[in-house]
């Protein structure tokens, strides 16, 4: 019974900011089903094929911000064609045509055009925010609209996009008038940049807090920047190369002397390393520091730089570090809670790669870990049982050994009793990535263990359909599972069907599931869109039950089969 | 542009025809292989990056060329697996390496791509070969990552390739395996990896140099998975292509220590210089002059070969002792330049 006005109900959901929360709040009562959907703001859909713009909007007609994903996670590997789908533009059209008053638009892994990102620029009065990561689809002139006629624009953020440089003009489009910049973010562009319209733009952005620069921004460029914003908090540099006996390197460094502020640093696209001394007088304030798109800075480098970095929180970087180097932050950043270590040479052999002892001495050095990606050459089980002893707190735990299935590099064993280590001492954990040998046993661990967890992606794991089963039935919180070449069949498929109603998403590629066992699931589950996904035309010759189905992405969806898929993707 | 070799072919003689090819078994010639082993096993990243880049888009340009100039004495491009590790302490080092390898003809120019030639070479030996050597696990004595099949798709094949960084001639590979690969490669890890990493040869730079003895056969051994490892395509065509870029937008410097390779007619085995540590032609010239003033002065030269991190190709000849030798550079436009006359940055 409610006691109080709706107003009043209204200004309490207010505080209520998770979604979760949100939605858990609108299944007490139609009352509150009502005024909690009035007064939503940010959407968040974790599949643009769960739901259509129009129920969207018929729900939340209030909504501001809205985050959209697309592609399944494997796309970011080359596993799903470029054509398969996630377009934005039907939600801005429905969004414009029903007068949304869109604030902000985060994106991920979807097709953007730059049609979208004009229609964007010129129905939305207020928008104020974009993010857009790995998308594609567009080109520089599409931002030049966003820049042109978003009057408010505050934050521009582009992480890794595939984005067509037209080398126009963009950054000169943002008008004179434009000065409400907070965040910009371009470093994934490639062409040039219009250096003096950048400094413009910089000067007259007073509230400017995170730039991120691209390649094509030099040195003295940076040194003209910092000296009009040394109030910047995030700041990812572009090209670090210079003479450091220059007169520009010298005002450089007086520059970044005066940010104060700065808490964050990345990108280094070009460097060199005798220029890398200039930041040492900020590294004692920064909290997260991402050198893993910086090539070829030498080991001992990084580590003279990191032992400055004593209140670092994130680090991103190339395994090049070596597990020596992986000692010194252990020593250095104790307050570490998330690590990457990225492959220098992902195909290559190995020479500046990291091992289990690398990790051993992070653990050891650095309790509050609780965020993991990790790309090693080896590891073994008792290091992982370390780790897991001296780092409970992991959320996300991903580890990556180059080689699939390789074992334990000291006993030869699978390494299932590590991750088992892994996932008993971290009941907290949320998402787990393994790799090396591993058997069904490890699925068994997961199963009766991970409790919290709720993204599992496998590879060339397992023996038989025990092991998938041992997650479906085990891992009660689970949303994201994908599985790529194991062998997994269509009775783990479709021991559980009512299982992936409860999922976000299920990917299966190059296991052992037939068609047959596919269109079975697709049958018995009308709310699921089971997508099977030919390249080559795969499947074009035999439509044969038997077959083994190459790629598999089965989503859980209110509005039946998508309209939009290509050709070669076939919803059952 | 050819360079003027003149004596060189004959000058080089006796070692040469032992040191021809660097398909040559390096079992029976030792000093041979290490050379390219070493581009990609020794030096940490910032090498390593580059050169498996740099190294390729060389190797890309130049195999054609050079395949028909290649003198091999063994079978033709056979790629032999078996290099004992310690043929790799010649290299002494990580960042200088100094290949014992002896004046060359012509095509000693594609020296430093030579290992990608030969994986080239390799994968257009064509897909029996590659079972064959598969079946023969001789993958297993490399437990390395170096998976080479390119099992999909159109849009793939660039990210791939320019992650890859030492397979180019996937194409081939590709048309050969059925679409269902997923098989085929499902059980090539379980088949091929019967040891585990300790026995990997450890010399000097034993990991990384039996590694990339084992990348030099990867091509035939090992089917590189797609998508594997779990790294955004964006993440590495950017890290592909920011050393590549380097060199090609101004030849700017990129990475940490930019090592170009000088050969001096007549010596028996080249040297590598890090231009990094001069800041003038002098300094380099007399630089270069110390360090070839022991060799008598012969009638070989032999080419220089591309320097790893440039693609400018830099091929040096010493200046010693007055006008007898020339300090030369080949650009990447792939002229004969007079150090010099280009400012030092």
């Amino acid at each position: 019974m409610n006691y109080f006005p709706d107003e009043v109900i209204d200004h309490v959901f207010d505080f209520v900011t998770s979604n979760r929360d949100r939605n858990v709040i609108s299944l007490v009562c139609k009352s509150w089903y009502r005024i909690e959907r009035l007064s939503r703001q940010r959407v968040f859909i974790g599949n643009c094929y769960a739901i259509s713009p129009e129920r969207l909007i018929a729900r939340f007609p209030g909504v501001r911000s809205l985050t959209l994903k697309g592609k399944p996670h494997f796309a970011d590997f080359n596993l799903v064609p470029p054509d398969w789908g996630g377009f934005v533009y039907p939600w801005i059209d429905a969004l414009a045509r029903s007068k949304v008053n869109l604030e902000e638009l985060r994106l991920k892994r979807m097709v953007v055009t730059d049609d979208g990102l004009e229609l964007i620029s010129r129905s939305f009065v207020n928008f104020k925010s974009l993010v857009l990561v790995s998308c594609e689809g567009f080109t520089t002139d599409g931002l030049a609209a966003i820049a042109a006629n978003c009057r408010f624009l505050r934050e521009l953020d582009l992480q890794e996009n595939e984005v067509e440089d037209h080398r126009g003009q963009w950054l000169n489009c943002f008008p004179d008038s434009c000065t409400s910049l907070v965040s910009l973010n371009f470093a994934c562009l490639k062409g040039d940049i219009n250096l003096a319209a950048l400094e413009r733009l910089v000067a007259r952005s007073p509230y400017l807090k995170s730039l991120r620069l691209s390649r094509a921004v030099p040195l003295d460029t940076l040194q003209k920047i910092l000296v009009r914003a040394p109030q910047l908090v995030d700041l990812g540099v572009g090209s670090f190369v210079h003479d450091p006996d220059s007169e520009t390197y010298n005002k450089l460094v007086t520059a970044i002397e005066k940010c104060k502020s700065m808490r964050s640093l990345s990108g280094f696209l070009e460097v060199s390393a005798y220029c890398l001394p200039a930041i040492y007088p900020i590294c004692s304030g920064l909290t997260s520091l991402n050198l893993s798109y910086a090539p070829g800075i030498p080991g001992s480098e990084l580590t003279k730089l990191i032992r400055h970095c004593r209140k670092l929180q994130r680090l991103w970087i190339l395994d090049c570090i070596g597990d020596k180097g992986l000692g010194v932050v252990a020593s250095s950043c104790k307050e570490l809670q998330e690590l990457r270590v990225f492959p220098s040479d992902p195909y290559g052999v190995g020479n500046a790669a990291v091992t289990e002892e690398g990790l051993v001495a992070i653990s050891r050095g650095c309790p509050k870990l609780n965020s993991l990606l990790y790309f090693c050459q080896q590891m073994t089980n008792a290091a992982l049982k370390i780790v897991a002893q001296n780092c409970p707190n992991f959320i996300r735990f991903r580890l990556c050994i180059l080689e699939p299935t390789k074992p334990d590099s000291s006993t030869n064993q699978p390494l299932d009793e590590g991750f088992g280590a892994i996932v008993q001492s971290c009941k907290g954990v949320r998402r787990l990535s393994l790799s090396g040998l591993l058997t069904d046993q490890v699925f068994n661990y997961i199963g009766t263990f991970a409790e919290q967890l709720e993204m599992l992606s496998i590879a060339f794991a397992g023996d038989n359909d025990k092991g998938m089963l041992y997650v479906l039935n085990g891992c009660k919180k689970i949303r994201k599972l994908e599985i790529r070449d194991c062998p997994f069949g269509n009775i783990a498929l479709l021991t559980d069907v009512g299982k992936y109603e409860t999922m976000r998403s299920l990917w299966m590629s190059s296991c052992d599931i037939t068609l047959g066992g596919c269109k079975t699931l697709a049958k018995k589950m009308p709310r699921l869109n089971v997508e099977i996904i030919n390249e080559n035309n795969e499947m074009e010759d035999c439509i044969d039950d038997e077959q083994k189905v190459e790629r598999m992405y089965l989503y859980r969806t209110l509005v039946g089969p998508r309209k939009d898929a290509p050709e070669h993707v076939w919803t059952l | 542009m050819s360079p003027p070799l003149l004596g060189v072919e004959e000058g080089g003689g006796n070692t040469s025809t032992v040191a021809t090819s660097p398909s040559i078994d390096g079992a029976s010639h030792d000093c041979l292989g290490l050379k390219e082993r070493n581009y990609l096993g020794l030096s940490d990243c910032s090498s390593v990056d580059s050169s498996a880049v740099s190294s390729l888009s060389d190797e890309n340009k130049s195999n054609l060329n050079l395949k028909a100039t290649e003198l091999t004495l063994g079978l033709p491009g056979s790629q032999s697996p078996e290099r004992e590790p310690k043929l790799c302490l010649l290299s002494s080092g990580k960042l200088d390496e100094k290949p014992l390898f002896p004046l060359l003809p012509l095509k000693d120019g594609i020296c430093s791509s030579s290992l990608q030639k030969n994986i080239a070479s390799g994968n257009k030996r064509g897909f029996s070969d590659t079972i064959d050597e598969f079946s023969e696990l001789k993958s297993s004595k490399y437990p390395d990552g170096n998976w080479m099949f390119h099992a999909t798709g159109p849009a793939p094949e660039t990210a791939q390739c320019g992650g890859q960084g030492k397979f180019p001639g996937n194409a081939g590979m590709k048309a050969m395996l059925p679409s269902r690969t997923s098989g085929a490669q499902a059980t090539v890890p379980k088949e091929a990896l019967p040891k585990p990493a300790p026995e990997c040869p450890r010399a000097l730079n034993g990991a990384g140099v039996s590694q990339t003895r084992a990348s030099n056969n990867a091509p035939a051994a090992k089917a590189q998975v797609v998508g594997w490892p779990p790294i955004r395509s964006y993440r590495k065509n950017t890290l592909a292509t920011t050393s590549k870029d380097n060199d090609e937008v101004d030849g700017k410097p990129g990475p940490g220590a930019l090592y170009v390779k000088v050969s001096m007619d007549g010596a028996p085995y080249l040297r590598k210089v890090d231009l990094r540590n001069y800041s003038t032609y002098q300094e380099l010239s007399s630089s270069l002059e110390k360090m070839f003033s022991g060799f008598t002065i012969g009638q070989c030269g032999s080419n220089g070969t591309p320097g790893r991190e440039m693609l400018n190709e830099s091929k040096l000849r010493d200046f010693l002792h007055g006008s007898e030798y020339v300090l030369t550079y080949e650009d990447k436009d792939g002229d004969w330049m007079l150090v010099g006359d280009v400012p030092w940055e």
